[in-house]
């Protein structure tokens, strides 16, 4: 395989990291809702663990999408 | 991956160029030209100012202007009474100025000022060297607040309560690798969140432009729900440049609160 092309798909295998991170955000978020309309006293309290919970999995993803610039940009 | 002519390259609009000065402007070998990301810098910089200045009356009924600030500093002040307690008051100016910074800086690189000719927004939270600075800024606040406070006791944060002796050689690496990884991961989440929301726009914007100047089928087949999924993203950015500054915030608060009262 040329190195070009494998560049390319690695980038392209990157982006699943993408895909996953939108499942682990929408699993964090998710499951606040679920239990937040079980519970809707507590859910104003829980706001600040919601948003560490989803700056983690985001970040995951975002690292998917470094991963694939830098193959894209810098190798 | 040049840019073709007449193609939108979506990595042009992060390139920082010197405004007036030249490239040739330095000093000991570093460019001082005032570039464009200085000068957005220092746009957000007067309008945070202006902004809060307006608010700053302190009218015993407040108007929409100062309800306006209040609700922001009230805002962070409630987080910090959250999380760190009664000591992260002291804290209230520097996480406001960073959440503030950091709001205003992403919401101005989506205003559309590229409409007027010559004039081309630049979001400077969207570089490694402006986030990694905020980024160190906080841990390096981090550290002097722990070592102020508790000396070589700050140390103590890398064992957790209740760690099982024969742990103790595998928990505080782990525990050191994920404080030191701390202030990349807190630059790197602005920034890239930044970037890619506008390589995004970017991208669609060449679809929009290049299925137009492929005649009037290509135009409404994909030129229209492109426009409309910009539309659509746009207003995605908005919430993501809100609750990228509110994260950052965030989290520069809970590291303050471990440096704080250990754990």
């Amino acid at each position: 395989m040329e190195p070009e092309a494998a560049k390319l798909i690695g980038a392209g295998l990157a982006a699943v990291g993408a895909g996953l991170a939108a499942t682990g955000v929408g699993n964090v978020f998710g499951s606040f809702l679920e239990s937040a309309l079980r519970n809707p006293g507590a859910a104003d309290g829980q706001q600040g663990r919601l948003f560490i919970g989803f700056a983690a999995a985001e970040l995951l993803g975002l690292l998917a999408f470094v991963v694939a610039m830098i193959l894209i940009f810098v190798v | 991956m040049a840019a073709d002519a007449g193609k939108v390259d979506p990595m042009k609009q992060f390139l920082v160029e010197p405004l007036f000065g030249s490239e040739t402007w330095e000093i000991a070998g570093y460019g001082i030209a005032f570039t464009n990301s200085a000068a957005w810098m220092a746009i957000t910089v007067v309008l945070l100012w202006a902004f809060v200045f307006g608010g700053m009356k302190r009218e015993l009924v407040p108007g929409r202007w100062q309800m306006a600030v209040e609700t922001f500093t009230g805002f962070i002040d409630d987080m910090l009474e959250a999380n760190i307690g009664k000591e992260g008051r002291k804290y209230l100016p520097y996480i406001f100025s960073l959440f503030m910074f950091i709001l205003f800086a992403n919401l101005l690189g989506l205003m559309p000022v590229g409409i007027i000719p010559g004039v081309h927004a630049f979001t400077f939270t969207s570089h490694f060297t402006v986030t990694g600075v905020l980024a160190v800024l906080s841990f390096s606040i981090v550290l002097i607040v722990g070592f102020w406070k508790h000396g070589f006791k700050f140390f103590s944060l890398f064992v957790p309560h209740g760690t099982p002796i024969w742990l103790m050689w595998l928990i505080p690496v782990i525990e050191l690798i994920s404080f030191m990884v701390r202030p990349f991961s807190l630059a790197l989440r602005l920034f890239v969140a930044m970037m890619a929301g506008h390589v995004l726009l970017k991208v669609l914007s060449s679809f929009v432009i290049d299925s137009i100047n492929g005649g009037a089928v290509f135009g409404a087949l994909i030129g229209i729900p492109s426009l409309t999924l910009m539309v659509a993203i746009s207003a995605l950015e908005i919430l993501v440049a809100g609750i990228q500054a509110y994260v950052f915030a965030l989290l520069t608060s809970l590291y303050i609160n471990d440096a704080e009262h250990l754990h």
